[in-house]
């Protein structure tokens, strides 16, 4: 379980940076999304992993898990898909601009700033 | 205080909201709303600053969750200094912004300033440290609009880059909190600062990488290097209101980093020591070298007026590298004076965009209309922005230097080194823009718009308050030497949270 939540982290960060260090509006906008997917699987198991337990204790539970981290998680999700989609407008408004999705800047269209 | 310390993050978002629903095809009613607020932040926000320094730290706990489970706002000395120096820049910017027409050439300017405003008051104030993030969410999703505000090809380009490294540093930040979550079990800045304190030293590891994945965050948002790339770009093509906003940005990585490495990181905390320190003064160092060389090298004012903030934020990280309550004074007195020269000097900057039609050094173009004024208040700007006496850059110079005695050897070359080159910088795109200018005829016989008045005040009113800060300078810096030690020494900070004990 620990393996399996572990390498899931950290194979979708590095999906994610290398999306995002392939410089097209695109492959960044994924990469972006990539990461934040390893984020909150990352948050939801800072509250320690367990199996079948519920996050609210009632006088019959026996155990529980944090539900601390499950809150945190929603606040992170609900953040990202806006920031999503902020990015995803703006990198249509400058493709549709510059006829280009690079997102580096290169030294022609730097005209003297 | 009690509950007006919630005030400064509810009434700019209420009025933003009313800006949005009430008055988004009229501009006057906009600017009326807009103008009031601001004002009426500031008057506020001297309040907050008279009752926390008579009476010390207040809480505010939202919905009334007591402390570590539920969100605090926290009004001490040092939050309630910031809200101050947002307020204070951000009159004269919505000023410029309003008499140089800049709010009405695109959609809800207005609204998005104050939304900025929201989320910078609630960044400060906030004694959370996941609230922190949200709040620091806020107000880069308020900057990302106000950034392409305007539009055009360049500032879109730049734009996209600045929305998506600030979405990277984003990630690490929740990296970094669920981190310290997973070790601490809370996220409540001074329960934190108890229980990082009293850490079994098997934790100690993962508490390093934490607290140096948040400083990797803190100085991507003060543009410390390595992290300084995206700065030049973005601010030298906002509109130039926007940029001078900008200027308050930066300083929240630094207001972020005073605040969690004093609290939560102190130096004598056993799991991570002087860690930070060590890593923050080479990086200051260089932030400082880089910015002056950008001075020197910069093809535009506008970019100029960027390096020379990346050279600020080098200056005020030398100063708070220390963690000294000496150190801290020098840094707190050199944060205000950089907000507000560095503000003036992207106010000038577009105000020679408008006038010239370019802010390109290597051309040489006629004289602009007002060219006498605009010439005097550069003047002024850039001896604020070099550390020249008699402005408060010098004060705030000398300063740094006295703090960082220790390490004389290091720093004082690199301080005074840079100040030189920012020198001869601002110098060289004086006579660029002001003195160039007349050996060519201006051969378009069309008069020339003089430039409109309420800019020229904004701008006067920021060199103003430099003069203000210069002359007060003695009372100001014993009101900031209160405010360091009261961050040396946070008991009062984490006695207002009343934490509740755990059962």
């Amino acid at each position: 379980m620990e393996l399996l939540v572990a390498s899931g982290v950290g194979v979708l960060t590095a999906g994610g940076v290398w999306l995002i260090l392939q410089g097209r509006s695109f492959s960044v906008i994924l990469g972006l999304a990539l990461l934040s997917y390893a984020v909150n699987l990352f948050i939801f198991a800072s509250g320690r992993l367990a199996i079948g337990l519920p996050p609210i204790l009632t006088k019959s539970t026996t155990g529980y898990t944090d539900p601390l981290t499950q809150a945190l998680v929603l606040t992170a999700i609900v953040i990202s898909f806006g920031m999503t989609a902020v990015i995803v407008v703006m990198a249509l408004g400058a493709f549709l601009e510059t006829g280009s999705d690079r997102v580096d800047i290169d030294d022609d269209s730097r005209d003297g700033l | 205080m009690g509950n007006w310390i919630i005030v400064p993050v509810l009434l700019p978002a209420v009025l933003a909201a009313l800006i949005v629903l009430a008055a988004r095809t009229d501009l006057v009613l906009q600017r009326v709303f807009s103008l009031a607020e601001t004002e009426a932040l500031l008057v506020l926000a001297l309040a907050l600053f008279r009752a926390a320094a008579l009476d010390g730290p207040e809480t505010y706990h939202l919905g009334n969750w007591p402390a570590p489970f539920g969100i605090v706002l926290v009004l001490d000395r040092l939050s309630v200094l910031m809200v101050l120096l947002m307020a204070v820049l951000a009159v004269p910017v919505l000023v410029y912004a309003v008499g140089s027409g800049w709010d009405g050439r695109g959609r809800h300017f207005h609204a998005l300033f104050q939304f900025q405003l929201m989320g910078l008051s609630g960044a400060f104030l906030t004694g959370d440290a996941f609230n922190l993030f949200v709040f620091f969410e806020v107000l880069l999703i308020a900057s990302y609009g106000l950034m392409i505000h305007g539009g055009g090809r360049a500032r879109l380009q730049a734009g996209v880059q600045y929305v998506a490294v600030n979405l990277v540093g984003s990630t690490l930040f929740l990296f970094a909190l669920a981190t310290i979550y997973a070790v601490t079990g809370t996220l409540n800045m001074a329960d934190l600062a108890v229980k990082v304190a009293a850490l079994p030293p098997g934790d100690a590891a993962l508490v390093r990488v934490a607290g140096v994945l948040l400083l990797l965050v803190f100085t991507l948002k003060g543009a410390l290097v390595p992290l300084q790339f995206w700065l030049p770009e973005t601010y030298a093509r906002a509109p130039g209101p926007v940029a001078a906003l900008f200027a308050v940005m930066t300083k929240v990585g630094a207001y972020a980093t005073l605040r969690l490495y004093t609290l939560v990181f102190p130096p004598d905390t056993p799991a991570t020591g002087l860690l930070f320190a060590d890593l923050l003064l080479p990086a200051a160092l260089l932030t400082l070298a880089v910015g002056a060389v950008g001075v020197l090298g910069a093809r535009g004012l506008a970019r100029l007026a960027a390096f020379a903030a990346i050279a600020s934020m080098g200056t005020l990280f030398v100063a708070i590298a220390p963690f000294t309550p000496q150190a801290t004074t020098a840094a707190l007195y050199y944060m205000i004076h950089s907000t507000l020269a560095g503000a003036a000097l992207f106010l000038i900057a577009d105000l020679v965009l408008a006038g010239r039609g370019s802010d390109d050094l290597r051309q040489t173009l006629p004289p602009i209309r007002g060219e006498g004024l605009i010439a005097s208040l550069f003047l002024a700007t850039a001896i604020a922005v070099a550390g020249m006496p008699p402005l408060s850059g010098f004060v705030g110079k000398l300063l740094v230097l006295e703090a960082t005695r220790a390490q004389m050897a290091l720093v004082w070359p690199v301080i005074l080194g840079t100040s030189l080159l920012t020198i001869v910088g601002l110098a060289m795109a004086g006579s660029a823009l002001f003195w160039r200018s007349h050996s060519v005829a201006n051969r378009d016989t069309a008069p020339r718009a003089a430039p409109p008045v309420l800019p020229l005040v904004a701008v006067g009113l920021l060199l103003a308050l430099l003069a203000l800060l210069t002359v007060f300078a003695g009372p100001v810096t014993d009101q900031l030497r209160l405010t360091a030690d009261a961050l040396y020494d946070p008991s009062g900070y984490i006695a207002s949270n009343a934490l509740a004990a755990p059962e």
